[in-house]
């Protein structure tokens, strides 16, 4: 076997799942789902995204469009919903706040993280842990 | 941009200001390469890298690397498409390395066809990474040596990083950014999709010049080559993301069938001619449907021959 033994239980960022963390994930869940479609994936980037959920395009992306969104501005994978990320440069448009993020590169998806709370995950920092490759990169923020 | 050492033929062409001119590859379903081989024998010298796509439509054909090796063993440059439907981290890194390996030096990362467009739509599709993720991580191999894990490689590749972009697809207004997105993952050069609308065309170099893009990325200009009006057709009815305005169906339509290939390519030539006008174009990227003997053509006929050797 290569290498070390690696860990592959989640880190230990929170204390266990208690009453008020399951409260928390609850209303998340039923506040994000019910108003912007929200799909849990734990490291929410709504407020660069114009509050147009990214994990809600087929294709999950985080970084933009991609090249098949049709003329008249809906998806190609599901022609009935509009694409994602017009909804996205829309919206990041009528945003009082946060209106450059939308040109941030956002980091590849931990997934791990889906289905816990974002929230949760905001505050104790663990949605800002990105692959040590990633954030040793010489290139940039990357973020 | 046009510093250091070229990592590539088609690297050194767009640093010396060369207009380059590359071409999409006919996939092939077969275990024979000789098809392969012979559409090397097509395309050598007339352009300066050919791409490989990577089940392109959704649709499993041979292998991009395998067919960049032909290429290479054919003396032909490839151009290594990767798209992220299809495989996840792991695996693009690891496809990464072995191309790296095996001499690609060039490569093109994007998001891919979604599955439902293609023969497979019950697949489980990937989009572990993004395209400017995919960038990002092809860069990080590169310049830190590194996996995205933070683990060292023995040895990091040398690549050309290329990216892809729609600039006839919604959000319009947001797409000029979006390729600054990819140049700050990575990305050195892209290459358009299939241009008809020219004026959308100039409307979103002008932003990408405005932007100070230009100076950071070469653009090369996607140009197909249709075979038919039917061909032109399949263009606007089956391939999200595609803008073929009614005037080219038309003029297609307008002639007999046997009269429509060479008619293809007038209207190529006349494409080439007018992105070449527009400044920050640095080439074309000539696509075609069964059609590949129409490249040469449009090569000469657009004055862009001899092509310059290849010294790398």
């Amino acid at each position: 076997m290569e290498g070390t033994r690696v860990d592959r239980r989640p880190p230990e960022t929170a204390p266990p799942v208690k009453g008020f963390r399951r409260a928390l994930l609850l209303v998340e869940r039923v506040t994000k789902e019910t108003v912007w479609d929200c799909r849990m994936c734990g490291q929410c980037i709504l407020h660069s995204t114009g509050l147009s959920c990214p994990m809600r395009c087929p294709k999950n992306l985080r970084n933009g469009p991609c090249g098949g969104t049709l003329q008249d501005g809906s998806c190609e994978v599901l022609p009935e919903m509009k694409c994602v990320w017009v909804a996205a440069w829309e919206g990041s448009r009528r945003l009082p706040l946060w209106r450059d993020h939308i040109q941030h590169i956002e980091p590849p998806v931990d997934w791990r993280l889906q289905g816990t709370s974002s929230w949760e995950n905001l505050v104790t920092g663990r949605d800002r842990q990105v692959p040590e490759g990633w954030s040793g990169s010489s290139h940039g923020s990357g973020s | 941009m046009t510093d250091g050492a070229p990592r590539s033929h088609l690297h050194r062409l767009l640093q010396d200001g060369e207009f380059v001119v590359t071409a999409e590859l006919q996939t092939s379903d077969s275990a024979d390469p000789s098809r392969i081989v012979e559409l090397a024998g097509t395309l050598r010298g007339k352009v300066d890298a050919v791409n490989c796509t990577d089940n392109s439509s959704a649709h499993a054909h041979i292998a991009a690397m395998a067919a960049a090796r032909l290429l290479l063993d054919h003396g032909v440059e490839p151009v290594m498409q990767l798209v992220c439907r299809d495989r996840n981290r792991l695996a693009l890194q690891a496809d990464l390395l072995g191309a790296a390996a095996l001499g690609v030096r060039n490569i093109v990362c994007m998001t891919g066809d979604d599955v439902s467009a293609g023969d497979h739509p019950e697949t489980k599709p990937i989009y572990d990474l993004d395209s400017v993720q995919l960038i990002r991580t092809a860069k990080i191999m590169r310049d830190d040596g590194t996996y995205l894990s933070g683990r060292a490689l023995t040895e990091p590749p040398s690549f050309l990083i290329g990216a892809v972009e729609n600039p006839f697809a919604p959000p319009l207004e947001f797409r000029p950014m979006r390729l600054g997105t990819k140049i700050e993952a990575g990305a050195e050069f892209v290459q358009t999709q299939i241009c008809f609308n020219l004026d959308k065309l100039r409307v979103f170099m002008a932003r990408c010049r405005e932007l100070g893009l230009l100076d950071h990325v070469w653009v090369l200009a996607g140009v197909f080559v249709p075979s038919s009006a039917a061909g032109a057709r399949y263009l606007r009815d089956q391939v999200p993301g595609l803008d073929v305005p009614e005037h080219v169906i038309e003029r297609m339509e307008a002639v007999p069938r046997d009269a429509q290939r060479g008619e293809g390519i007038r209207l190529a030539l006349e494409i080439v001619d007018e992105v070449r006008q527009i400044p920050g174009v640095s080439g074309v990227h000539l696509m075609t449907i069964n059609h590949e003997e129409a490249i040469p053509r449009v090569v000469e006929g657009a004055g862009l021959v001899p092509r310059p050797a290849r010294q790398m």
